[in-house]
């Protein structure tokens, strides 16, 4: 009887502890669940009103004075209103359109920074309260209105919070991630190949794969200066340029790229191997023919990790020169170029309190962006796998 | 599959990399300090936007690091303008001379005030720059001035009596920063240099105690919060820890006024006028520097430096005085103009006259 009771009991202390466990398991979730929450509701709260931009109704008057000063063109009261972007192109516009000389038109101008943030609410819009009866009067005439931004799509970086854009990021980071895939990915794939399937088991093969592993730990900003070392100061690539920035990077996702292949190519049962052999293939074919294919899911994703890693990557960039102010997309792979997370940086330290917002949506577009290429990732791995 | 993705690649890399062979189209290339670059990053936005010239690619790697890479050389690989919000060391010139970097032309855009700030909630005060320094340095003179001690300081009372009984917390710069070096020289070298009690130690044994010749280390007990590069975010821990200081910038102080203001400092406080008047004592000159054999060779150089010298830029009410610059007066702004037309070469003997 006795007996029995002792054993329930430790029966019932054993489930007990049980769900205890569980429960850490899933207080921990909540846990991340909240931080991630939290991280996702400020962040896109704070980049919203960056999908908005304030836009003014003035008339502007192509004389042939603009040319030399183009403030003449719009009415003083409005001049205050009024992007100096705006102003500062027309006289090219003028240019490109003679047939606009002496006439008046009534456009739709990019409104500036202040505008913009008094409009939407916020707080160190520095508009100046005689400004702002203004701005009230002609946003009740529907002369001032809050669009869609699509300048924050199609422009580069500016000075001025109203114009700067993120295209001209976006583009160097496609760049960046082209040259690193370019260089990574082919010799990363061939030095696993060499390792897994052909290289005999010795000590020197043994030091290698120690040291790929560490590389693969080493702060990124060690790359950076690397890179500065071997390709700008030795190869004598240009400073800041896409080509310095991307094969700092392919240092850096080489040891990745090559782990994860190594664990694609090991996780390839050997009787495929062997079955090869068998037939009378070669090394050659043997890998080209059966093992390569069927590792192809698992170095995609490898590879696709390491490079989403590559592009979220500021610190090795910042040594090479990339964190700069560059407006302009880069047309060859020897142009200055900027990237995503360089670009958010650089706003996040500016004094324009309209930064503020921008920042969040360029921390919105880089998420977007690597969250698209992990779920590709994912897919890719779904898609094509195959069990044994 | 594999066979299409990898054709795919190897075709786009290899189009990629022929398009853009031979194309290395010479932009203006500009370095230099973090304090320089909104305003040289603002006239570089003006002269892409106004003329047919490309955007001159401006990166902030501090006066320091600008100066390293404009000296190291004269190839067109080398950045053309460095910024700096102090004037070149005599150091740095003569490695230029002896990298090949012998013309350069210095030119003085404007000045800059730093800000000693706090929450506009908190009654404001009243520091003198003794104060500032009793409070920051590592280590200050004793009760009875004969020997140095440990910095005993927590509350502003304790350093001088007439302070209010308010715990001392300073945000400011990182040592990297050019705004942490001018405040060390402003405050602590300007007067730990002439205090006999840090001197004393210097003379009695040159190379042992050379730090003691201009004492400038900042105390490291958590009372001085070094608080990164970024501005914008000692401006943030000042809006919440209302008690705390902060160093940067003047125009982060303009642009937070809603939320930030600043301390008198020797009874002035910053404005564009005592800034300029040098009434307020943490103001100093901002400098860049051009390299002449470039000129001709990287298109739009002149045109930059004229527009960043021009009255539109950095005179009275010009458009840099709008995002925080400080114009010089008009005297000195004619004569910096007059030296870009001639493109006057720096020499040695411009570093013994007092600038």
């Amino acid at each position: 009887m006795n007996s029995i009771t002792t054993q329930q009991k430790r029966l019932r202390s054993r489930h007990r502890s049980d769900r205890r466990f569980k429960y850490y398991g899933m207080i921990a979730i909540a846990f991340a669940l909240a931080f991630l929450t939290f991280f996702f509701v400020d962040i896109i709260s704070k980049a919203l009103p960056a999908f908005q931009q304030a836009y003014v109704q003035v008339s502007v008057n192509y004389s042939p004075s603009i040319v030399k000063n183009y403030n003449t063109a719009i009415d003083k009261n409005d001049r205050k209103l009024v992007s100096k972007t705006f102003l500062r192109t027309l006289p090219r516009k003028l240019k490109a359109h003679p047939e606009l000389l002496n006439t008046t038109q009534i456009e739709w101008a990019l409104a500036n920074h202040r505008v913009d943030q008094y409009l939407k609410g916020h707080d160190g819009h520095g508009l100046k309260r005689k400004d702002q009866k203004y701005v009230d009067e002609l946003f009740k005439e529907k002369k001032i209105e809050l669009n869609f931004n699509k300048g924050f799509f199609t422009n580069g970086d500016s000075k001025l919070a109203e114009s700067a854009g993120i295209l001209a990021a976006a583009i160097g980071s496609i760049f960046l991630l082209l040259i690193t895939m370019a260089v990574a990915v082919p010799i990363g794939v061939m030095t696993a190949i060499y390792l897994e399937e052909f290289a005999p088991d010795n000590r020197f093969t043994q030091a290698i794969e120690v040291n790929i592993n560490n590389l693969a730990a080493i702060p990124s900003i060690l790359y950076g200066l690397l890179g500065l070392a071997i390709f700008i100061n030795v190869m004598g690539v240009p400073r800041s340029s896409a080509l310095a920035g991307g094969l700092t990077l392919s240092l850096m996702t080489l040891p990745i790229i090559i782990i994860a292949t190594r664990a694609a190519l090991r996780s390839i049962p050997d009787n495929i191997r062997d079955a090869a052999y068998a037939l009378g293939a070669s090394n050659l074919q043997t890998v080209w023919h059966h093992v390569l294919p069927l590792a192809f899911p698992g170095i995609l994703t490898g590879s696709i990790i390491g490079l989403a890693q590559a592009m979220g990557e500021t610190a090795p960039l910042l040594i090479v020169g990339m964190m700069a102010y560059i407006p302009e997309a880069p047309t060859g792979i020897l142009d200055a170029t900027t990237v995503l997370p360089a670009q958010i940086y650089t706003w996040s330290s500016e004094s324009m309190r309209a930064f503020e917002e921008r920042t969040a949506a360029g921390i919105v577009v880089l998420l977007t962006v690597l969250l698209l290429l992990n779920a590709f990732a994912v897919w890719l791995r779904n898609r094509s796998q195959k069990t044994w | 599959m594999k066979k299409q993705i990898m054709a795919i690649t190897a075709l786009a890399a290899v189009s990629f990399f022929a398009h853009t062979a031979a194309q290395a189209a010479e932009t203006i290339q500009i370095v230099g300090s973090s304090t320089v670059y909104p305003f040289s990053s603002y006239t570089a936005q003006a002269l892409g936007e106004t003329t047919k010239f490309k955007t001159p690619v401006v990166e902030s790697t501090g006066s320091g690091g600008g100066m390293k890479l404009f000296c190291a050389g004269a190839g067109l690989d080398t950045p053309d303008f460095t910024n700096a919000s102090r004037r070149m060391k005599v150091s740095e010139f003569e490695k230029c001379q002896a990298n090949g970097v012998k013309d350069i032309t210095e030119m003085v855009v404007g000045y800059d005030g730093i800000a000693i700030a706090q929450s506009k909630e908190t009654a404001s005060i009243n520091l003198s720059r003794k104060d500032l320094m009793l409070a920051v340095a590592a280590e200050v003179p004793s009760k009875d001035g004969t020997h140095l001690v440990a910095n005993p300081y927590h509350y502003w009372n304790e350093i001088n009596a007439s302070l209010p009984h308010r715990e001392i917390r300073v945000y400011g710069p990182p040592t990297s920063s050019g705004t942490r070096d001018a405040f060390e020289d402003m405050i602590l070298k300007h007067l730990t240099k002439k205090m006999d009690v840090y001197t004393k130690l210097y003379k009695a044994d040159e190379k042992k105690n050379k730090a003691y010749k201009k004492y400038h280390k900042i105390r490291q007990d958590g009372v001085f919060v070094p608080s990164g590069e970024n501005d914008n975010l000692i401006v943030q821990k000042l809006a919440r820890d209302t008690a705390a200081l902060g160093i940067f910038g003047y125009s982060y102080l303009e642009e937070n006024s809603d939320s930030i203001a600043p301390a008198n400092i020797d009874g002035v406080i910053p404005t564009p006028a005592t800034i300029a008047n040098h009434s307020y004592p943490l103001s100093r000159s901002l400098y860049f520097y051009i390299k002449k054999s470039h000129i001709g060779k990287v298109p739009g150089m002149m045109e930059y430096a004229n527009l960043f010298m021009s009255e539109k830029m950095v005179g009275d009410g010009g458009e840099c005085t709008d995002i925080g610059l400080i114009a010089l007066p008009k005297a000195e702004r004619e004569h910096y103009r007059a030296a870009l037309k001639n493109l006057t070469n720096m020499t040695a003997d411009d570093f013994k006259a007092k600038h």
